[in-house]
């Protein structure tokens, strides 16, 4: 009973750092759905995002409205980032649009550095990083807290997606962008939209794990476990990043406090997800959940 | 789809009953304009003489100039690489999605200049294309894929509905795949929702490239029937680009010959159809001893003059 109970802690607690990977796998699958590029700037958008949140909490607004100002911020990058390196770029090959993200990521970190400082900021929302009193295991509400907001994030990108105008629109041009032109569809508000959805995304990512690891420079490192996810989960599927967020935070966990207990093998946390992703890259190359390619009748 | 801006009995006046051709025109000679409006009034759509050019290097397009009158069914006919997806995709401008530039000439829809603008706005000004090789949304089903032609309206949920029910009047067999993946259907269906999301859009004016391209004769005839019927009862002006010479001919009352980016040809539809080297090179009738020797000799030499 004692060793059955060690184990769910250790599962439930990969599984909801598995939320946190997946809030920032998420990220990349909204504008991977818009634009068919792999945006190298996320983990830059997610310390702008966060930086730029707690540097106007640490000037005496308020929490929210300091969040909510924020978000008002990556609204605007997202347009400018749709005017400026979007739409000179329009109709060019992907590969071309991938590089632009990389120039676009060394200028939001040199940004976000050059306005509010290269120290690191403490971030406490409050939430305790502690297990609760009398569970019979331990969990952090953190942890919980984390989880609950990546599961509204998602259901709300779902609904978006599925019962709205634009939500289809959105769709649509995933599936075919030309065709989408075709009815109407504007593909600069559909950009537009997704980065946006993109920067509000990097801002909860950004705060939740800039609440775990402090609010600096490492916070674009975050990117890299969300790589392991999506290479898992499929890289243009919701469902994917949830999914393979999970699946990626609960063995890991488990792999690592395990195989350390029985084998002596420690540090084996760092590098599990990928040796998972790379499995099932060869029997699924686009991941769990990605849009399969739909063989023409 | 109720009737817009029609006469009560359902059919505006301004539709001339024939097209004749007028010959020739005085500003340039060396071409011809191609005036169908046998009445004189402005043609709702007006290609004048336009170029144009992919990558900012490869000249497609050498001076097309083409009209479709108000309500009319035009075809614009040639073989693989003549130009026709490419003049089409200048009147919906979704040629600069794909690199490509209207360097030279004007497009004029409904008194307009459409050239320089948006493809969006180009569709809420009503004119709308439906590309080559029916691109529908395939993650869609068939009810969301069909509701994307309606991106652009603003005229509320009850009338977009009421048209998605005329959409399925039209298409009945989608009827039963509404809630299907475009992916998973056939290729026929998959023609019928291209056009459904088309006509989803309200247009004035619908662009068709190919619609008969890869479907069995049977069905093909299905969708040109569909087509006049949508001509006839939903007023929209059709430009219907085909290789499938035989079939465009019935449906059309005027047409173009489309060779290497310039018409070389054009005329009323029973025209066309009785030119000896149409009916050699496009329906594939062979006539030979038949054939006037000064007819094909008139088409080289114009076909050289435009060359
Ligand atoms: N995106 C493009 N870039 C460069 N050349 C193109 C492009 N699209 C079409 N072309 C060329 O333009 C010519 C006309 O093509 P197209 O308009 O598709 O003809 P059609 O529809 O009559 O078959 C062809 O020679 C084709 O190779
Ligand atoms: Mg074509």
């Amino acid at each position: 009973m004692e060793e059955f109970l060690f184990f769910m802690e250790v599962l439930v607690s990969g599984l909801l750092q598995g939320f946190m990977y997946s809030v920032v796998a998420l990220g990349f699958v909204l504008i991977i759905k818009s634009s068919g590029v792999f945006n190298f700037a996320q983990g830059s958008m997610c310390l702008f995002a966060a930086l730029g949140m707690v540097s106007f909490w640490e000037a005496g607004i308020p929490f929210w409205l300091a969040v909510l100002l924020a978000l008002l911020m990556m609204v605007v990058l997202a347009v400018a980032i749709e005017r400026v390196v979007l739409r000179p770029l329009v109709a060019r090959p992907p590969l071309i649009l991938f590089m632009a993200t990389i120039g676009l990521s060394f200028f939001l970190e040199g940004l976000a550095q050059g306005i509010w400082g290269t120290q690191p900021h403490g971030l406490d929302i409050g939430i305790p990083d502690r297990p609760f009193k009398g569970f019979p295991i331990d969990v952090s509400q953190f942890e919980l807290f984390a989880a609950g907001v990546a599961i509204l994030l998602v259901v709300g990108l779902v609904i978006f997606f599925h019962r709205t105008r634009i939500g289809r629109a959105l769709r649509a041009v995933s599936d075919d962008h030309t065709a989408a032109l075709s009815v109407g569809i504007s593909l600069r508000m559909i950009w537009g939209v997704t980065w946006a959805l993109a920067g509000m995304v990097a801002l909860v990512a950004g705060i939740l794990w800039g609440t775990r690891l402090g609010v600096q420079y490492s916070l674009t490192l975050i990117v890299l476990k969300a790589l392991a996810v999506l290479i898992l989960g499929g890289f243009n599927s919701i469902t994917g990043a949830v999914v393979g967020g999970l699946i990626i935070g609960g063995s890991e966990k488990v792999a690592e406090v395990y195989l350390s207990l029985y084998f002596g093998l420690g540090g084996i946390e760092s590098f599990f997800g990928y040796l998972l992703a790379m499995l099932v890259l060869f029997v699924r190359p686009y991941g769990l959940f990605g849009d399969e390619i739909i063989e023409r009748v | 789809m109720t009737q817009r801006g029609a006469a009560p009995d359902g059919r505006p006046p301004e539709i001339p009953p024939a097209a004749p051709m007028r010959t020739a025109s005085l500003e340039q000679p060396s071409r011809r304009v191609h005036s169908v409006s046998g009445d004189g009034s402005d043609p709702l759509l007006r290609v004048n003489n336009i170029e144009v050019v992919y990558d900012h290097v490869i000249l497609v397009l050498k001076g097309v100039s083409l009209e479709v009158p108000q309500g009319g069914i035009v075809a614009l006919l040639g073989a693989n690489g003549a130009g026709k997806s490419t003049t089409l995709k200048s009147i919906s401008n979704l040629l600069r999605a794909e690199r490509g530039d209207v360097t030279k000439g004007t497009i004029e829809f409904a008194g307009t200049r459409i050239e320089k603008m948006d493809p969006s706005r180009v569709v809420k000004s009503g004119v709308v294309q439906v590309m080559e090789g029916r691109r529908c949304f395939e993650h869609l089903t068939v009810e969301e894929d069909l509701l994307t032609g309606a991106h652009t309206r603003r005229d509320g949920r009850r009338a977009i509905k009421q048209d998605l029910e005329r959409v399925y009047e039209y298409f009945p067999r989608l009827v039963a795949r509404r809630s299907v993946k475009t992916g998973y259907i056939s290729g026929g269906e998959q023609q019928m929702v291209a056009i459904g999301r088309a006509l989803m859009v309200r247009p004035k004016l619908m662009l068709l490239d190919e619609p008969s391209m890869g479907l069995a004769p049977q069905l093909v005839q299905e969708i040109f029937g569909i087509i006049t019927r949508m001509n006839r009862e939903e007023n929209v002006s059709i430009l219907l680009a085909e290789q499938n010479v035989a079939q465009a001919l019935k449906v059309a009352q005027y047409a173009y010959v489309l060779e290497n980016g310039r018409i070389v040809l054009d005329g009323d539809a029973q025209t066309i159809q009785g030119n000896a080297d149409i009916r050699e090179f496009y329906l594939g009738l062979t006539e030979i001893g038949k054939k006037s020797y000064r007819e094909v000799k008139y088409y080289r030499r114009r076909k050289r003059w435009l060359a």
